[in-house]
Order: structure tokens, then C-alpha cells, then sequence
């Protein structure tokens, strides 16, 4: 199992156990990060050379790779990066996949698209950059590996254009923009709220700030992470028991599924039937009871590891944190300052409406936590 | 209580055509009639929300529902 590494959009690649962190995660980490750099170079200008550009400079920033010995670069003192430097202010794609767990302050200054992330990074960015140029010496083979590669494009454009049809990918990239010391802060508050002290989260000219600058942004990373390692630790727990099968790991995890589809939209019918003009939108609203999963997961372990009494001891305190979190974070956005709506027509229980739901929402988790879990721990 | 998703599949149709049928007269006497009022200002309250919702669902989901339904027969009569 990789450690906390965040690939940001191949987080895929991170859940899968035992994928060694070598040139297997880096070939496919390389295609998405040379396309994404392709299709980067595209938008802003119509040039072939423009991912090796973000290829120099990140490997100027970064740390060196082992993985990089055989794709080393002759052309590290070639950089166009004057063009991108004087393109238009960065994407929302620069600001949110900057590489901020290693480096800390100022990524934003380079202003460049590097997707550049803690180990595997660099040598990618430069395998992905490099490859068109001098990998192979066969000029056919080069043909058509650039060719292959517009082809992938084309392609990718066309999946993301049906996509954003139906959800806005740039609003979903948002979530994902995770690193590792913000994952491992969130996870120790919501393991332990109580000394968090500001629960405000921050905006930043009208756009929320993302999870990498600010603690208390909700995100998709941990309950996805989270979600994925519950129905593992299930299926463990269950081999333990002797009671598995592949069928009941599929079981576990549609009935987990559909209880969280089912509490997002009972949050979703309640706020808009209360007309709660909150800023929650759906993936807060997942993300929020998504967030569940980890108490989940804690509860098993100690489940499984100190048996019925341990079980219990665990359920009690996860409940207590989550209750407290989740009352803490929906506060802020459900319950804003009364004073500036609310004075219209009637209704005066609004704001005791409002307190309902984040307390309902509050109590559910110990309750959906106990339903999912105690038939694993017997 | 063991979901699959296909239950919930399930639910979510019989709620909406649940919806669909409704006789919206009938449903108003019993509800509070509520229609006059056009819900201009801040809060419209949360009969004349549930009232827009059920309108809303009803104009939407019309034509979609009677696709799926004819599906869910199709289906139901092929594999039991």
C-alpha cells in the first residue's frame, strides 16, 4: 500500500496495494501527466514544445527520482519558458495541482502548470515532456508516438466534454486537491475535535479556498479513500469470522453506497424544502457524510483488535468526535448570521428548522456507523 | 438491512411515480391551500416549497417516467 502520496487526479493508482513505486505507477502517471501537459500547452499556446517547459522547471524545484536515471534529460538548459511565463494569470488547474506538501509557501510565484507531486513527479513531468523529442531515434516510431498521442487527446477532450455535461469537472478537481499534511490534519481532527479552534472556512475572492490551503475546506479524497478501506477492512473482517465471499464484499459496499445517496438527499430535500440559502452544494453535502468512514474504519479496527469491548469503547468515542465535527462544520454554513435574512414573511422557526437539521444530521452518524459495523465485529 | 442498488433503483421509481399519480386537488384540501400566494419575498414556506416540488417533479418527470416504466414492465414480464 503506497503511503499518503497524492497523485491528485490518478489518485486511483494510490489504493491499489502493492503496486510497487517504480516504473509501473510512473508509466501510467506519466501518460495522464504528459497529456494533461499536452492538453495545457494547447490551451495556452498552439505548440509542441510547451510540456517540456513545465518538465525543466519542475525538475528544477524537485527533488531527483530513481526513476529517472534512464529517462535523464539533455535538454534541461533548453527552456521556453518564457511564453508560458508571460501567458495569462494560471488556471485554476495551476493553483489547485501545485506541489505544496514538500515546498511550502509560493508555488503560485512559478505561476507554471507543473503537476509536479512528491516522488514520482518530476521524472513523469519529464518522461512525459521528453518523449516526443529524442526517445527514440527511429523516426517513424517518433511519428507515431506523436500521432498516438494527439489521438489519446482528441479522445480525452471528448470524455471530458460529455462529463462536464452532466457535473462540472473543474468544481469535482476542486475536492481533490489534496496534500499530505492536510490530510493528515483533517484525519486528527476528526478523530479529535476538540481543540480545533477555527472552524471558518476561508475564501479567497469569492472561491472558497481549496483543501490544500485551508483545514476546514471539505474534500473528496478522504472519503473516497476512506470509503474504498472500510469495504477492504469489511472483507477482512469477515475472512476473519470465516463468513466471506466475494458477493457479500459487493453487498457491504452498495448497502454503504446507498446509505450515504440516502442521507445526501434527505440533507439535499431538507435544505431546499426549508430554504436554507446555504453555499452546500452536493459534494460538500458527500463529502460531509462521507466523512463518517473513518470513524468507521477506526471502530472495526478496534473491533477486530480488542474484540466486543474494545468495539464499543471505539464507537462511543468516533460518535462523539463525528457528532462534534459535523455539528462544528455544518454550523458555520447552515446557520449564518440570522440578522441579515430571515426578517421577511413569517416563519420564525426557521432558524430552530435550521438547528434540526444539523443536529439530525449530527445524530445519524453514530447511528449509521453502528447499523454498518457491529455485524462485522461479533 | 442489506441494500443493493437495484432496490434502490426500485425506490426511487415507485416514489416518483407515487408523485406522478397524484390527484393535486384532492391532495390540496387536505394540505392547506396554499396556491394564491405567489411566494414572492424571502421564505415561501415549506408548504409552498413542498407544493413546487411536487409540481416541479410532475413536469419534469413526466415523459422520463413513462419510459422507465415501460422498461421496468418489459423487464419485470422478460426475467421475473
Amino acid at each position: 500500500m503506497t503511503s499518503l502520496t497524492i497523485y491528485g487526479e490518478s489518485f486511483l493508482l494510490s489504493v491499489a496495494p502493492g503496486i510497487p513505486q517504480t516504473e509501473t505507477t510512473s508509466d501510467a502517471v506519466v501518460d495522464y501527466n504528459f497529456l494533461l501537459q499536452w492538453k495545457q500547452s494547447e490551451v495556452d499556446q498552439p505548440q509542441w514544445m510547451g510540456g517540456s517547459s513545465a518538465a525543466a522547471t519542475s525538475r528544477a524545484n524537485n527533488v531527483s527520482c530513481a526513476a529517472n536515471v534512464t529517462m535523464d534529460l539533455p535538454h534541461q538548459g533548453y527552456r521556453p519558458t518564457k511564453p508560458r511565463a508571460r501567458a495569462a494569470p494560471p488556471t485554476a488547474d495551476s493553483i489547485l495541482f501545485d506541489d505544496t506538501s514538500s515546498v511550502a509557501p509560493a508555488m503560485n510565484n512559478q505561476g507554471y502548470y507543473t503537476p509536479g507531486y512528491n516522488m514520482a513527479g518530476p521524472s513523469n513531468d519529464m518522461q512525459g515532456g521528453a518523449v516526443p523529442n529524442n526517445m527514440f531515434a527511429d523516426p517513424m516510431a517518433n511519428a507515431a508516438m506523436v500521432y498516438g498521442s494527439s489521438l489519446a487527446n482528441q479522445g480525452k477532450d471528448m470524455v471530458n466534454k460529455e462529463i462536464s455535461r452532466f457535473m462540472s469537472v473543474n468544481k469535482l478537481k476542486y475536492f481533490f486537491a489534496v496534500d499530505t499534511k492536510y490530510v493528515l490534519k483533517k484525519l486528527m481532527i476528526l478523530m479529535f475535535p476538540y481543540t480545533h479552534q477555527d472552524w471558518e472556512v476561508r475564501y479567497h475572492r469569492d472561491t472558497p479556498l481549496t483543501p490544500r490551503q485551508d483545514v476546514n475546506a471539505p474534500d473528496l479524497y478522504i472519503p473516497t479513500m476512506a470509503f474504498i478501506t472500510y469495504i477492504l477492512l469489511a472483507g477482512m473482517a469477515l475472512g476473519i469470522q470465516k463468513r466471506f465471499s466475494p458477493e457479500v464484499l459487493g453487498l457491504c459496499a452498495s448497502t454503504a453506497l446507498v446509505w450515504v445517496i440516502i442521507e445526501v438527499l434527505v440533507m439535499l430535500l431538507s435544505l431546499y424544502l426549508l430554504t436554507v440559502h446555504s453555499d452546500l452544494s452536493t459534494f460538500d453535502l458527500i463529502a460531509y457524510s462521507g466523512y463518517k468512514y473513518v470513524g468507521m474504519i477506526f471502530t472495526v479496527l478496534c473491533g477486530l483488535l480488542f474484540g466486543s469491548d474494545g468495539y464499543y469503547v471505539a464507537l462511543a468515542w468516533s460518535s462523539c468526535a463525528l457528532m462534534f465535527f459535523i455539528v462544528r462544520s455544518l454550523k458555520m454554513k447552515i446557520l449564518p448570521s440570522l440578522s441579515s435574512d430571515s426578517i421577511g414573511t413569517g416563519s420564525s422557526a426557521k432558524p430552530q428548522f435550521r438547528l434540526y437539521i444539523t443536529v439530525a444530521t449530527a445524530v445519524f452518524q453514530p447511528v449509521v456507523i453502528y447499523w454498518l459495523t457491529s455485524h462485522l465485529v461479533r | 438491512m442489506a441494500f443493493t442498488l437495484y432496490s434502490l433503483i426500485q425506490t426511487a421509481i415507485l416514489c416518483i411515480n407515487a408523485i406522478a399519480v397524484l390527484h393535486e386537488e384532492r391532495f390540496l384540501i387536505g394540505f392547506g391551500v396554499d396556491q394564491g400566494v405567489g411566494g414572492f419575498g424571502d421564505d415561501p414556506g415549506v408548504k409552498a416549497q413542498v407544493l413546487t416540488l411536487i409540481r416541479s417533479v410532475r413536469t419534469v418527470m413526466r415523459v422520463p417516467l413513462i419510459i422507465v416504466n415501460s422498461a421496468c414492465i418489459v423487464l419485470l414480464l422478460l426475467f421475473g
